[in-house]
């Protein structure tokens, strides 16, 4: 958007034009007459070149003003109630500045004149006003701004102190006002600019008191009792629940410094805001053009407050903004995303190098203490490995259980003496090829068995599928079988099925 | 309390009770004009008042209309009163917008049924039909009085859910057209639409914050805007009435709005 500067030989003419062109000029009154009196003098600042600002909503931020002079700058700004969309399901009733929430971004200069018309749709129910905190006067505007639906007022304000400004409806109940979405910023740039970014939005949080519970569907009431409790169902970004994801991120390229005009409308909540992923370089704490801060984590904004934030992106992916009151973001929907594209830094972030298996207590880090017990109870357990009497109980219990893991799977086929069905299932009981490779057998419980074999000189071809059981329950089972029916063929240790299991895949 | 002073309170207070019951119940005498109902006498406890002013304000028995007026009502009233025509209002007695949604001088239109509240009528216009009606407009303490029933009490901030309901109807915008009047459920005293229709204008509005043509000459209109709004307020839960407050303050005489209409009131002469 360009700048409009106006030469002087101009400026005259284009107030004629202004005050002749009827109801669309913005400068003048729709009708003369009873319907709009005039309670002030003569114009203010005539002297200086004249501008209509140009307003965005948000996320969109009007371009630099580029002046090196200041100007009188007419700013338009409309009321109006709208049903929009809160979150997926749910409406509300919101009280606009301009028909957004938050209102319209306004940018002037240090030092400029402006005029300031604030319209009221016939549609309106309530009468609205205007407090900028931007302006030095009683009541910051609202004082001069009380208008009526299908009414307009225009006052005049000199922006005397350089910052990013709160505005907002001051009417009573103001609490309702501004939790129904009157809210919004004007920055006023500082005489010598502010210094370049590539990126600029505008972001601004507020929280809302639906009669309903979160989430549930259909148009929904403001309830005073919770805000008067500050218990607010939602507390979003720029408006509704997801105002700033999916198609809706805000977008930045790798390299580029983003700038972030950041308000909180409230009514109640203060905002502890962040970006994961991110660290604000640079931070105007509080609006105020003074103080910069570097290297910030979480910025803290109060309700009727603001922040300008800055940070260059050096990698790329999806960066979230949250109030880190978590629950806001998590449950209340105060979230949004910027996303971020351009080549990856690996020197800067890596990404995820490996992901493997974590031991807990088995991994040997940890106090010499920790170190110590763990090799007495490796000496404790070879110990009693090495006691025939104790070696014989575990093979006993191995047996009990492996019986159990038989009886509940492996005998619908090979039958309960492991004597298995002629010519189709073959038998365990005596079985030389079982007998003959320990570790086939193994594989053959883990991975299953298909295809032409023999046993016992007879030839079978079935199917046998892969067993979901444990390593235990491997060796538990296979030690039953290989020590049953007559069988003395060994044992299995479920390190053996570990192993074998591993080398498998 | 001692439990005899107790009891006493609960006597009286049932006394209450019983009597404007039976006001209602019975159209104690006078009984109320056709299409209007009885108010019983009570007290008005203004919202923002300042240091003189009284706590609550006595407010005598009256009857006031059950309903808005209707654009068929104010139809018959510019039939007869042909200076109150849209074409032939004085400028100085209602701003442009006057009936600006009618068709014609004395044409309502396909937009405009006979059935709903006129609204876009001057506080001026609102006074000449009550007054061409043998009645005049309520004033605020009257209007606030009967406004502060509930649907089956004297006092709706007490009744369950009636807060609630008494802020849905500024969750909804104003539709492009109205619905017709006297279709709200009846609150207590048999009075319908007072808080989910139209705003309705006041005889006294201008005296609810401003008190003349300029603004901030006594502070007392300042104390509306932002937190100070607070400041000498009475009930500080009951939005509505704030916002009624600041409705009538935003307001001049002259002024027409979408959906602002009016109702009127008699006073009953024992």
């Amino acid at each position: 958007m360009k700048t409009h500067l106006f030469p002087a030989q101009l400026t005259a003419a284009l107030v004629l034009l202004l005050a002749g062109s009827g109801a669309s000029a913005p400068a003048t009154r729709a009708a003369e007459g009873p319907g709009s009196a005039r309670p002030g003098g003569a114009p203010i600042a005539p002297e200086l070149p004249l501008e209509v600002a140009v307003l965005t909503r948000a996320p969109n931020v009007p371009p630099p003003i580029g002046r090196k002079h200041a100007a009188k700058v007419v700013v338009n700004l409309e009321v109006k109630e709208v049903t929009q969309r809160l979150a997926d399901g749910v409406d509300y009733t919101f009280w606009t500045f301009g028909g957004e929430v938050p209102g319209l971004f306004i940018r002037v200069r240090e030092g400029d004149v402006v005029e300031f018309h604030l319209n009221n749709h016939p549609s309106s129910k309530m009468p609205h006003n205007i407090d900028l905190h931007a302006v030095t006067g009683p009541g910051g505007g609202a004082a001069s701004s009380f208008t009526a639906p299908g009414h307009s007022s225009q006052f005049t304000f000199t922006a005397l102190n350089s910052g990013l400004f709160v505005y907002h409806c001051a009417t009573a109940p103001v609490p309702m006002h501004i939790s129904n979405g009157m809210y919004g910023l004007i920055l006023v740039e500082p005489k010598e600019g502010l210094p370049p970014a590539d990126r600029e939005y505008y972001v601004m949080q507020g929280d809302i008191y639906t009669q309903g519970a979160t989430n549930e569907s259909g148009l929904q009431a403001f309830d005073n009792v919770k805000a008067t409790d500050e218990r607010p169902t939602y507390v979003v970004f720029n408006g509704s629940v997801g105002s700033l994801v999916g198609d809706k991120a805000l977008q930045a390229n790798v390299g580029e410094v983003v700038r972030l005009y950041f308000g909180v409308g409230g009514p109640n909540l203060t905002s502890s805001f962040h970006v994961i992923g991110e660290i604000f370089d640079r931070v105007w704490m509080e609006g105020g053009m003074k103080q910069v801060q570097e290297n910030v984590q979480t910025t803290m904004v109060p309700a009727g407050g603001s922040s300008i934030l800055e940070f260059k992106v050096d990698v790329p992916g999806t960066f979230i903004l949250v109030d880190h009151a978590l629950s806001r973001a998590f449950n209340k929907g105060a979230l949004g995303m910027l996303k971020v594209t351009g080549p990856e830094n690996r020197r800067l972030y890596s990404g995820k190098e490996i992901d493997e298996v974590y031991l807990g207590q088995q991994s040997a880090a940890g106090s010499a203490a920790s170190t110590r017990e763990a090799q007495l109870v490796a000496q404790k357990a070879e110990a009693m490995a090495k006691n025939p009497e104790i070696a014989n109980l575990t093979k006993d219990i191995q047996l009990e259980r492996g019986k159990k893991v038989f009886l509940s799977a492996c005998f619908a086929c090979h039958l309960q003496e492991g004597q298995g069905l002629p010519g189709v299932f073959p038998p365990l009981a005596g079985s030389d090829y079982l007998k003959a490779d320990k570790e086939r057998a193994v594989r053959t419980v883990l991975k299953g068995l298909s295809g032409p074999i023999t046993v016992n000189g007879k030839p079978y071809n079935n199917v046998m599928p892969p067993q979901e059981f444990s390593d235990d329950q491997v060796a538990d089972v296979l030690t039953y079988v290989m020590n049953s029916w007559g069988n003395a063929y060994g044992s299995v240790s479920s390190d053996e099925v570990k192993r074998l299991r591993r080398a498998g895949q | 309390m001692p439990s005899n002073l107790h009891r006493l309170v609960a006597v009286l207070a049932l006394t209450l009770v019983v009597s404007a019951a039976a006001a209602r119940a019975e159209d104690a005498a006078p009984p109320a004009p056709s299409g209007m109902v009885v108010i019983p006498a009570g007290n008005y406890a203004p919202l923002i008042r300042t240091k003189d002013e009284p706590e609550r304000v006595p407010v005598p028995a009256y009857a006031l209309d059950e309903r808005p007026v209707t654009n068929a009502e104010f139809l018959a009233f510019v039939h007869a009163n042909p200076k109150w025509q849209r074409s032939r209002v004085s400028p100085l007695f209602a701003d442009p917008g006057y009936l600006a949604d009618w068709t014609g001088d004395t044409e309502l239109g396909p937009r405009v049924p006979a059935t709903s509240p006129v609204v876009r009528v001057s506080w001026f216009a609102a006074r000449a039909y009550a007054a061409w009606a043998g009645k005049r407009l309520p004033r605020t303490a009257e209007w606030e009085h009967a406004a502060a029933a509930g649907f089956t009490t004297a006092n709706g901030a007490t009744e369950p859910g009636f807060p609630a309901h008494a802020l849905t109807w500024f969750a909804r915008p104003t539709p492009d057209t109205l619905p017709a009047a006297g279709l709200g459920r009846p609150n207590f005293y048999g009075a319908r639409d007072l808080l989910s229709l139209v705003w309705e204008w006041v005889d006294d509005f201008n005296t609810a914050m401003v008190s003349g043509e300029s603004r901030g000459d006594t502070g007392l209109e300042r104390t509306l805007f932002c937190g100070a709004g607070a400041a000498g307020a009475r009930d500080l839960t009951n939005y509505p009435a704030f916002m009624r407050a600041g409705l009538r303050s935003s307001l001049r005489a002259s002024y027409v709005v979408p959906n602002l209409g009016f109702r009127c009131a008699q006073s009953i002469t024992p």
